[in-house]
């Protein structure tokens, strides 16, 4: 396990990195554009900022987006002993609870490490789940915070915000712009098209990179619960239930423990979880092999 | 020339050795958490006895024998050092903790009582969190063993301090069935 949580501090630097080029990308065309160096400055600058907020703030705003409530122990004691004999058997301090009023069952993990780590699950979890289904769906939870997967979640979410911003500063700079310089065609070109595209690209990685640690939260918690068929009993009542969201929200979608969005079938490409029957199944798989 | 080598050299082997030390520094401390958890949740546990007499003792005076044994496995448990005689004690303190509850069954007036369920509430769950910190010590103590028997850390373990490997928190025999059996990962 301790490897996986190095390759994802590597990860994160790559992702800092590989946006951080496109942000610059999308500065200095906008700065070719204006002609001036000072609005590439300004935008980095605004850039800088909003990630920065974005990535302290994000746990707190994701949870306050899905109208999350944070409880204590005697406001449901069954949710805060699961939750607590797990961080125990993780080794992790107790990550804040949060529960959400939402008859669909779904969870999610988030925070930027351990120490700032919260965990939030639906109403409809809590009826819908006996307690090794419970246990399992938050173990699932719990890798996340323990592999750091919560940390690249929060980075991708922030980063892709910025990314977003500055392509929206772009388009509207080129509708409002006032006159007409004719020697910045080719640059008006290709500022257009980056800010098309810039938003896709990172919600694409951003997708790619939330599909994969998935399948591995739900391994590494089969091995911190011992009984994958918790889980994977659990992802089989969600299947039937549905896991959409009354206020399914697409910034956040990644961070649940199944899809709360509708429309699952759109395509692979941008969805932010792998199909539930094959998660079923690697789980039924690992339980066989015991 | 020969010089720049050989100081190469020596500088490579000081790092390597200082990232094998840290590691086993790690480990042996986290392990020694670990065990620090363990002995909260069993001293949490102890802590709940004296009041779960009491309140059987109300029922059922005549079983003395029963109490006494649990009285006397658990100061056994509270006084046991080490991980081997705490351990010895946990099982057996288990063992007379069960033969109360048994004594307990035969009064259902005992166990319709609201403190009677709440402390047996208590002790579910206290039991619960042993297992689970035993889980966490079992895998750290495992690691740290791992790593001071690998190539190369297992020649330069002893002369870097760390001469012997953990204990493990053994389980009693159903517990044990279950561990031999773990679960299979496969991506």
């Amino acid at each position: 396990m301790y490897s996986e949580i190095t390759s994802n501090k590597r990860r994160s630097v790559l992702l800092l990195f590989v946006f951080s080029l496109l942000a610059g990308l999308l500065a200095w065309v906008l700065g070719a554009y204006a002609q001036s160096a000072g609005v590439t400055v300004f935008v980095l600058i605004i850039a800088l900022v909003y990630a920065i907020t974005g990535y302290f703030a994000g746990g707190r705003m994701s949870l306050a987006l899905n109208g999350a409530q944070e409880i204590q122990k005697k406001d449901n004691v069954r949710l805060w002993r699961v939750v607590e004999n797990l961080a125990i058997t993780d080794g992790l301090p107790m990550p804040k609870v949060y529960i959400m009023q939402d008859p669909s069952p779904n969870a999610f993990a988030t925070g930027r490490d351990p120490r700032h780590s919260a965990v939030c699950v639906t109403t409809g979890l809590l009826d819908i789940m006996n307690d090794q289904e419970l246990q399992g769906v938050l173990a699932h939870e719990l890798s996340h915070i323990k592999n750091y997967d919560i940390r690249v979640a929060m980075l991708a979410f922030a980063l892709t915000a910025v990314i977003g911003v500055i392509a929206d500063f772009m388009l509207r700079m080129v509708w409002f712009r006032d006159n007409d310089r004719n020697n910045n065609q080719l640059i008006l070109i290709i500022g257009i098209v980056a800010a098309i595209l810039a938003p896709l690209i990172a919600v694409m990685i951003q997708l790619a990179v939330s599909r994969k640690r998935e399948y591995l939260a739900d391994a590494s918690g089969a091995l911190t619960t011992r009984y994958p068929e918790g889980l994977a009993s659990a992802l089989e009542k969600i299947a039937q239930h549905g896991s959409v969201l009354k206020r399914g929200n697409t910034s956040t979608a990644h961070f649940f423990f199944a899809n709360p969005l509708k429309g699952q079938s759109i395509s692979k490409l941008f969805s932010t979880h792998p199909p539930l029957q094959d998660r079923i199944a690697r789980l039924r798989k690992m339980g066989s092999h015991a | 020339m020969t010089w720049i080598i050989i100081g190469a050299v020596v500088v490579v082997i000081i790092l390597a050795l200082a990232a094998m030390y840290n590691g086993l520094v790690r480990l042996n401390q986290q392990a020694n958490e670990a065990w620090s958890d363990i002995t909260v949740q069993i001293k949490r546990r102890l802590d709940l006895i004296p009041n779960l007499v009491e309140t059987v003792r109300g029922y059922a005076k005549h079983e003395k024998t029963v109490f006494e044994d649990v009285t006397k496995a658990r100061a056994q448990t509270l006084n046991a050092q080490g991980v081997k005689e705490t351990a010895k004690a946990e099982n057996q303190f288990e063992q007379t903790l069960k033969s109360l509850f048994a004594v307990a069954e035969n009064y259902p007036q005992l166990r319709a009582t609201e403190n009677f369920q709440k402390l047996q509430d208590e002790l579910t769950d206290t039991e619960d969190k042993i297992m689970a910190s035993r889980r966490f010590y079992n895998g750290v103590v495992r690691d740290f063993n791992t790593k001071r028997k690998v190539f190369p850390t297992n020649i330069f373990a002893n002369m870097l301090g760390f001469k012997q490997d953990k204990e493990f928190f053994e389980l009693d025999e159903a517990d044990q069935a279950a561990a031999e059996k773990p679960v299979a990962v496969k991506f």
